[in-house]
């Protein structure tokens, strides 16, 4: 047992399963404390107008009439059989509805990531290859634009550029699925994708310029330059290899952004994903939807930081020697 | 050195071409729909951008706004309104009212049937009403059926109702689609997802939070529906479906914000109806100190409503009293002070015993309309002039609907729902066992009175003074300080002809709307 506990793995593992089980009982009680419940959502001030044997049936019908510890273990009791609850609003399982928005949450972290590094690697190299100098204060304010624009901003801003100047605007066509149609889901992914991206981009950015500057003066790479390692060879697989690790790092940890971000950008450019049912599900108070929705984002979060732990120990071999 | 800038022209090359390609991706649909004016496209869908998806599809239930527009074009009710939101036959062809008022007898239309084929009968009829009126429904419009006590279908085409008071609002009362004559063989659970109604148009697909879509009953009983098809696409966002139909992506769109409606531009024809529902200061004068009639009357003469409509709305709705129907419309200037006076609004704030003034306490609604908070910090400036300090909770939705209901509240800002009838408008809330009338926070004998006269009245011309005197005896005892109504904004393309907005924000014309090309 202590020889079980003692693998990093498992103590990884035990510590996840730790965590959803915390977020599951925090997001159980701050759902039913703050004002309101699914009736009050659906019905709004017409509620009033509900009699007491209307309202009896109501609550009975979503099964606000059981005690929460009830309800609570009836919540937990289905999640182990793979029942995340149903949505009355949507008339449908929760589970099919995550089948449904997951890919399209999934699709867009990836291609957000990928934008991040194709911007903001070569930005950080760009900023780091003269420190202090123009192109270092070009690659630093691109930087500082991304931290500090906020998504919902840079997203109107873009949709109201692109539909007045343009015409264009492919969030209006209703949504494509990648398989069905991979050239207009492309398009639709594209803008989302770049206004969550360019709000990666930034940290990832800043962290390639430290490491990159922190990598070049370590005493393996002048050894590799006195050796005669062409300059292109030394940056790609001397520096940037090992300025890698903490870039990978980073982006893990950004992946909880880009869940927030989501949340925002998936509500502007009207994306059927798992951020927006989150949204929808508090809007109408449907605590099936939003309790399972965010445990599945945690789970995701955790799995995300699973996967971040293992690439750095194929990425640096010192991590796995330790 | 040279390797250097290489590397970095090669950098910058790759972010060129991506953002080349990202602009290049997303061009090539740039065009979609010029839209020249021609014939109607038989088979043409209308695509209608709304912010949010329907709750429900289920039709007794629903007070969703997104809802009943999609369900209206679904389902069948025994009346209609028709565009100045008179009463005309729906599934019932015919009507006649008893001469003591107590029976109501309907004759059916013939040979409708559902959607899925059944016919459409009486038994139809009493099964529906009868469900409604039962509790375990939890049917909104229940109460609609308070004065019905026995449901009777003597044969297939006729339906008798009797009642325990006469009620002339009932015919308007079966109007709405809450009120929807549902198939007897049908259930709840197996209407959520496959409607089956009598109305022009029936589901062709649903994609939750995406999209829903309509296709032409064939077997309309009415006139040929004018669209092959209707799609409800969610854009959740208004400035969002604003560039779908500067795009084209979208041929009509609903708005109530008139800032959003100002920025649709030349691509779309934008037509401005008043609406029935209306702003008002509440007043709970149940409680201290708005049991004191002058300190309401101080409150109503310190408003001007017509700077909290320019303030608050841009000024793009009109100034009101209490009802809001065309057919029954009050004269807003019929009221102790139609004008901000505050010489008035002092005396009677000094008769009610607060000459030093006086703090009061408002509830706001902060995420529900786009004006809410607006109106309440220009009431507040308006009446700390007079000495009144308003103290603003502003509440989030949920928060401010649970108060709301509760009637734990002294005052509360509020944007209410009109209804065609005045009966069925402020019945529920100002006679003494309506059942809002908690929420109201005001009753009498004398409008008890009045509220049993217009029902009991069928004659058109008596029910018109009724209804302007529960007006004045709301007014002069300033029950609330009604506000302004304001407008809705219909946006279609010019592609789309023949819809006919309606106060009360309905979408039923879509029946006889069509589209080009």
């Amino acid at each position: 047992m202590r020889k079980l506990l003692a693998n990093p793995l498992v103590r990884r593992i035990g510590g996840a399963i730790l965590t959803l089980v915390g977020v599951a009982i925090a997001v159980f009680i701050m759902l039913r404390a703050i004002p309101g419940d699914q009736i009050t959502a659906a019905f709004g001030t017409e509620a009033a107008a509900l009699s007491p044997e209307q309202r009896a049936s109501l609550e009975a019908y979503y099964g606000l009439d059981q005690p929460l510890i009830v309800q609570f273990f009836t919540w937990l009791g289905s999640l182990l059989t793979g029942n995340l609850g149903f949505s009355a609003r949507a008339q449908q399982s929760v589970l099919e509805m995550t089948a449904a928005a997951l890919p399209v949450t999934l699709e867009l972290a990836l291609l957000s990531i990928v934008l991040a590094f194709i911007i903001g690697v070569p930005l950080g190299m760009l900023s780091a290859s003269r420190p202090n100098g123009f192109r270092d204060f070009f690659g630093q304010a691109v930087g500082l634009a991304g931290l500090g624009i906020p998504a919902f901003l840079l997203a109107t801003t873009l949709l109201a550029i692109t539909a007045t100047s343009f015409g264009f605007n492919p969030n209006g066509l209703g949504y494509a699925r990648l398989f069905d149609d991979p050239l207009l889901n492309l398009q639709q992914m594209l803008m989302p994708a770049l206004v969550l991206g360019f709000g990666i981009a930034a940290p990832i950015m800043r962290t390639t310029r430290t490491a990159v500057l922190e990598v070049r003066s370590l005493d393996f790479v002048r050894t590799a330059r006195a050796k005669g390692v062409p300059p292109r060879r030394l940056q790609i697989h001397h520096v940037l290899r090992n300025a890698l690790v903490p870039i990978v790092t980073m982006t893990g940890l950004q992946f909880g952004y880009l869940l927030g971000g989501a949340v925002v950008v998936e509500q502007i450019f009207s994306l059927p994903g798992i951020g927006r049912q989150v949204l929808l599900g508090i809007n109408q108070k449907e605590f099936a939807v939003v309790q399972s929705t965010v445990l599945v984002i945690a789970l995701l979060f955790v799995i995300v930081n699973l996967l971040t732990d293992l690439l750095y120990r194929v990425i640096d071999p010192r991590v796995r020697a330790s | 050195m040279t390797q250097r800038k290489r590397r970095v022209q090669a950098g910058l090359a790759a972010l060129g071409v991506a953002t080349a390609t990202a602009l290049l991706v997303s061009g090539c649909t740039g065009t979609s729909t010029a839209t020249p004016s021609g014939t109607p496209n038989a088979d043409g869908t209308l695509v209608i951008g709304v912010t949010t998806d329907a709750n429900t599809l289920y039709p007794w239930t629903t007070t969703q706004f997104q809802a009943t527009n999609v369900l209206q074009n679904i389902y069948g009710t025994l009346t209609e309104f028709d565009e100045n939101l008179e009463v005309v036959p729906g599934l019932a062809e015919s009507w006649e009212t008893s001469e003591d008022g107590l029976t109501v007898t309907f004759t059916l239309r013939e040979g409708v049937t559902y959607s899925n084929g059944a016919a459409f009968d009486s038994a139809d009829v009493v099964a529906s009403l009868t469900a409604i009126k039962n509790p375990d429904t939890a049917a909104v419009s229940a109460t609609n059926l308070a004065s019905v006590s026995t449901i009777e279908a003597p044969d297939a085409s006729t339906v008798v109702l009797t009642l325990s008071a006469p009620d002339a609002a009932l015919v308007s009362k079966l109007a709405p689609v809450t009120m929807a004559i549902l198939d007897s063989d049908d259930t709840a659970a197996t209407l959520e997802t496959a409607p089956n109604g009598t109305g022009p148009y029936m589901l062709d697909e649903r994609k939750p939070n995406e999209s829903i879509s309509l296709v032409r009953n064939t077997d309309y009983w009415g006139d040929t529906p004018g669209l092959g098809g209707i799609e409800f696409r969610v854009i959740p966002d208004e400035a969002a479906i604003v560039s779908a139909l500067q795009s084209g992506n979208v041929q009509m769109a609903v708005f109530d914000d008139a800032l959003v409606a100002d920025t649709i531009g030349a691509s779309a024809e934008v037509a401005k109806t008043p609406q029935l529902n209306y702003h008002a200061l509440q007043f709970n004068s149940r409680k201290a100190p708005f049991d004191n009639l002058d300190l309401r009357l101080a409150i109503q003469c310190a408003i001007d409503r017509q700077q909290v409509l320019d303030t608050a709305a841009l000024g793009e709705g009109e100034v009101t009293g209490p009802i809001t129907s065309p057919a029954f419309l009050s004269d807003p200037d019929a009221r102790p002070c139609p004008e901000a006076d505050i010489e008035t609004a002092e005396k009677h704030l000094a008769d009610a015993g607060y000459a030093d003034g006086i703090t009061i306490d408002a509830i706001v609604m902060q995420d529900g309309y786009s004006t809410a908070v607006a109106e309440a910090e220009n009431v507040q400036a308006q009446l700390a002039e007079i000495g009144i300090t308003l103290n603003l909770e502003v509440l989030e939705s949920g928060a401010y609907v649970d108060r709301w209901v509760a009637g734990d509240f002294g005052a509360a800002f509020a944007l209410n729902g009109g209804q065609p009838d005045p009966d069925a408008m402020y019945g529920r809330y100002f006679t003494s066992t309506g059942n809002l009338n908690a929420v109201a926070g005001y009753s009498s004998d004398t409008l008890d009175a009045l509220f049993a006269a217009g029902k009991a009245s069928n004659d058109l011309d008596e029910r018109k003074q009724i209804y302007a005197d529960v007006s004045k005896e709301l007014e002069d005892n300033a029950v609330w300080v009604w506000l302004f109504t304001g407008y809705n904004y219909t946006a279609t393309a010019p592609s789309v002809q023949g819809f006919t907005p309606l106060p009360n924000g309905s979408l039923q014309y879509l029946r006889d709307t069509t589209i080009t090309g």
